[in-house]
């Protein structure tokens, strides 16, 4: 087992440099000097082009660029921004708070109401119930988010005025607020993007899972579950769920892209100070060194996740666990 | 009968199936009509007479800001949201089933290289790498787009493939076609490429869907389809600053791309059971 | 001599295409008395597996087992009950094995964990009395080395081992009637002996009834009290064992000896039986054997009801009327 670990740990860490290396080529590919654009946009004196330049180390042979930013996303140092001139890491360790916060939200909500539901369905096979669910789950797969993030944006926080509709928390709330009202007020100010993002990802969540159980209900096993008594929800429960949880851990790891996607486009409606709005706002400026640390953030984040998942998968199944 | 046409027919014959089906056939036959009975959005008659007016006889979804008829800009909108989707998806699956299939046949190094280039590509999720890419223009070329877009879609369906491809080579009728000392190429497209069709249509046809939203999504960051060439997630985006007084011009071109994937997404879901019964 | 189990007109239907449904399980009736085994022999396809499962009610949706039979446990009708009481037999009256012990348990389980869920299910005990019943249930099954086995997982578990884990869990609260389904069909032969053996066993000691489903004649010689064959989802002839193989009648059972090769005395060629089995959509009027049968005739038009041959000996055919001894 502790090879296997050392093993994906390994795969791991290649795959994550492969991703950077990609990264690299993009950026290098691309047509276009990015320096040269930004001539365009505003004027700058030859000293600071060439400052510039060397900072970025553009004039650099190819190979020698790709070291130098190795090195630098081995040690944490991912550029400096053009817009904000400030260090990329720093602002990426300010940002992230509030997208974890948003995030955890809506993995916590789709890993109970998701899996409740979505086992629901399948017990439920073809009832009413279960059809008006598969509906809506059509309909949440399909929404674009910052469609919907607009739309109750306007409905419940302009129209309806309940809840807030904009930012992290209220700026007139200062910080000798107590604490209660500071933790409801973020709170109040979570509600709608993380409800955005919960009715995006839950539809796709709710199916996978009914699809999951439906499989493993046909299995002979259930069979002998009944036929030695066991009672309907421990058959459900016990039996059927605890084996339609690896596909689920599987989801985990092929949704937790959609969510860092999805994040971008909620934040930047919401004006939620996250990562994901960062990246939208750095798009909008052109800012490519900001733009690229989001991305290696990203790519961190999903190969970590991906290797959690793989990490799980050995924990539950002893199958796996112990061959 | 060749088992991609009677997987679609199957596939039409599910309710859901003809439902998807028929919107997409509904929405191509409106673009192609289109410019026959609708303005063109991208003429601005009267700047500002007709502004922001709710939907009515005479303009069924309402007018946007700059007075024009949102009907016309949302199906407008979509001969360009259409248009981008299948070609960029056409790339996708080409590249897709190209990868897939050297992986699967040649396997060894070949398969090794290419799928952990593929894990690496699937590390940064697409939105980004689409980001960084685009980011480069001031005015993004609609060509560029659809390259783009088509080049980061692929990785999965290679995989996809690279399974399918797998699966049949240890099929007997395949091992019978070595045994006789077939040359590759003819195995390739005469028995692994037919029957990778079946997954690689069901993979198509939910891409467009996929498409559709990520254009939607770089149009409303500013990085899609430029103006003035109307585009649902660029309207979207307009309609960001006027959403309070002027809701209907969000709310329709978000509708038409609902519309849109959900029927997508019937139509592959249909496929899927048809080529792969088992799953039902 | 008690009689522990009683299926009286027991009829399963399918839905079919155009909108009515077949019996797949069409009228089949027969009695178990306590310690006595019964084999239910047939190809597959003849409703066989279905019957075992109607006596718990696992029927498979969407098929549905048809009113107008009984299937009586002393005074209760398994037919009536629903919800708790329906759950209090299975494996408290009724136990159950199935053919394939590797796709039959849970992967994610250890053995000992199944075994003492069957023993919870019905036993007030607590869980350490249960692993206790556990371990006590492997060694009665002949499985070596028992402590070590409770706490492995089925897939590190040999064949064999799995079916005697199987009828472990089966027994866990004591039934009355063991329903085996093919119990040995996915086991090697030298393995299938040792399993028949374990189920003799437990008879003995036990005092247990077994239906034994199996298309194998072989495993039935010697072993099963009675014999019932069944085809298209009736049965066809039933008879004390000795007096099935010494003089099978109807003509299917007649078919199924004459095909099976024999080890002792000449090599002869292999007689099968003409034609193969209809599906239920396709089932004749009148005998359901009569497109195969060399021995039909006019009346075989109507349907047959099961004719006494001798005593204890019945079969479904009209030629009864003819050969009565």
């Amino acid at each position: 087992m502790g090879r296997w670990l050392a093993r994906r740990v390994v795969q791991a860490l290649l795959t994550f440099v492969l991703a950077l290396t990609l990264l690299f080529a993009l950026m290098r590919l691309a047509p276009g000097d990015p320096i040269q654009r930004l001539e365009g946009e505003r004027p700058m004196s030859k000293a600071e082009i060439a400052r510039l330049r060397e900072r970025f180390g553009v004039d650099q042979p190819i190979w020698r660029q790709y070291r130098t930013f190795l090195g630098g996303v081995a040690r944490g140092d991912l550029g400096t921004s053009i817009e904000y001139n400030r260090p990329v890491t720093a602002m990426l360790l300010e940002r992230l708070p509030a997208t974890v916060l948003l995030g955890a939200t809506v993995i916590l909500v789709n890993f109970t109401l998701g899996i409740w539901l979505g086992v629901r369905q399948a017990r439920r096979r073809g009832s009413r119930e279960d059809r008006l669910l598969t509906t809506a789950s059509l309909a949440g797969h399909a929404m674009p988010s910052f469609w919907l993030g607009l739309v109750l944006a306007w409905l419940v926080g302009v129209r309806l005025r309940w809840l807030p509709s904009a930012g992290f928390s209220n700026p007139l709330l200062g910080p000798d607020a107590p604490l209660s009202a500071r933790a409801g007020d973020v709170a109040a100010h979570l509600v709608l993007p993380a409800l955005t993002l919960i009715l995006v990802t839950l539809a796709g969540t709710m199916r996978f899972q009914r699809a999951a159980m439906l499989e493993v209900l046909r299995l002979p096993y259930i069979v002998t579950a009944r036929a030695k008594g066991v009672a309907e929800r421990g058959v459900t429960w016990r039996h059927a769920w605890r084996n339609a949880l690896f596909p689920m851990v599987t989801l985990f790891g092929l949704w937790l892209p959609l969510l860092v996607t999805g994040s971008v486009f909620v934040e930047a409606v919401f004006a939620w100070p996250g990562l994901g709005s960062l990246a939208a706002s750095a798009a909008g400026n052109r800012d490519y060194p900001l733009l690229m640390g989001t991305a290696i953030l990203a790519g961190a984040l999903l190969v970590g996740a991906s290797l959690a998942t793989d990490l799980a998968y050995a924990a539950l199944d002893p199958r796996v666990r112990l061959s | 009968m060749n088992p991609l046409l009677a997987a679609v027919r199957t596939a039409i014959r599910d309710p859901r199936g003809r439902a998807g089906l028929a919107f997409l056939a509904i929405l191509a036959l409106l673009t192609l009509v289109a410019p026959i009975f609708l303005p063109d959005p991208a003429a601005q008659p009267d700047p500002l007479g007709a502004s922001n007016l709710p939907p009515s006889l005479m303009h069924l979804f309402g007018t946007d800001a700059l007075s024009r008829d949102v009907l016309s800009r949302v199906v407008w909108g979509a001969r360009v949201s259409l248009a981008i989707a299948l070609l960029a998806v056409a790339l996708s699956i080409s590249l897709g089933a190209l990868v897939g299939i050297a992986a699967g046949y040649f396997g060894g190094a070949v398969d090794s290289a290419l799928m952990r280039l593929v894990d690496g590509a699937l590390a940064v999720p697409r939105l980004f790498l689409l980001l960084l890419v685009l980011a480069v223009w001031e005015q993004i070329p609609v060509a560029m787009l659809v390259l783009f877009i088509g080049v980061t879609g692929w990785f999965g369906t290679s995989r996809l493939v690279r399974a399918e491809v797998l699966r049949i080579r240890e099929e007997s009728y395949v091992r019978a076609a070595e045994a006789l000392g077939a040359p590759r190429r003819r195995i390739i497209f005469r028995h692994l490429l037919p029957n990778a069709l079946g997954p690689l249509l069901v993979a198509a046809t939910l891409g467009v869907g996929d498409v559709i939203l990520v254009e939607a999504g770089l149009s409303f960051l500013g990085l899609g389809v430029q103006p003035p060439t109307p585009s649902w997630g660029g309207m979207i985006l307009d309609a960001k600053s006027v959403l309070v007084t002027a809701p209907w011009n969000a709310i329709f071109p978000g509708l038409a791309i609902l519309g849109t994937v959900i029927a997508a997404n019937l139509f592959g879901d249909a496929l899927r059971d048809a080529v792969d019964p088992r799953g039902a | 001599m008690s009689r522990v189990l009683e299926v009286e007109n027991l009829r399963v239907s399918f839905p079919a295409e155009g909108g009515h449904r077949v019996h797949a399980v069409d009228g089949v009736s027969f009695t178990l008395d306590r310690g006595e085994m019964l084999a239910l022999v047939g190809e597959s396809g003849c409703g066989k597996s279905l019957t075992s499962l109607a006596l718990l009610r696992l029927v498979p949706g969407p098929g549905r087992i048809d009113p107008g039979g009984a299937i009586r446990l002393g005074d209760i009708d398994v037919l009536h009950l629903e919800g708790e009481p329906l759950r209090r037999i299975r494996g408290k009256r009724i136990g159950m094995i199935f053919q394939d012990p590797m796709t039959s348990l849970n992967p994610v389980f250890t053995v000992g964990d199944q075994i003492s869920e069957g023993v919870r299910a019905h036993l007030p005990v607590s869980k350490r009395e249960a692993r206790d019943r556990a371990l006590h249930l492997l060694q009665e099954v002949g499985i070596p080395d028992p402590v070590a086995r409770l706490d492995a997982y089925p897939h590190q578990l040999s064949g064999g081992m799995r079916q005697r884990v199987m009828i472990a869990i089966a027994l866990s609260a004591e039934p009355e009637i063991l329903v085996a389904d093919e119990p040995t069909t996915a086991l090697d032969v030298t393995v299938q002996a040792q399993i028949l053996e374990v189920l003799d066993r437990l008879r003995a000691s036990h005092g247990m009834a077994v239906l034994l489903i199996t298309h194998d004649l072989g495993i039935v010689a010697g072993r099963a009290d009675r014999v019932a064959v069944m085809y298209a989802g009736q049965i066809v002839e039933e008879a004390p064992t000795p007096a099935l193989f010494a003089r099978p009648s109807h003509p299917y059972t007649q078919g199924l000896f004459a095909s099976v090769p024999r080890l002792h005395g000449p090599v002869e060629r292999l007689k099968p039986i003409g034609g193969s089995v209809p599906p239920p959509s396709a089932w004749p009027s009148g005998c359901r054997f009569r497109p195969r049968c060399p021995k039909a005739f006019d009346k075989c038009g109507a349907m047959p009801p099961l004719l006494p041959l001798e005593p204890a000996h019945r079969m479904r055919c009209w030629l009864a009327e003819t050969e009565r001894s």
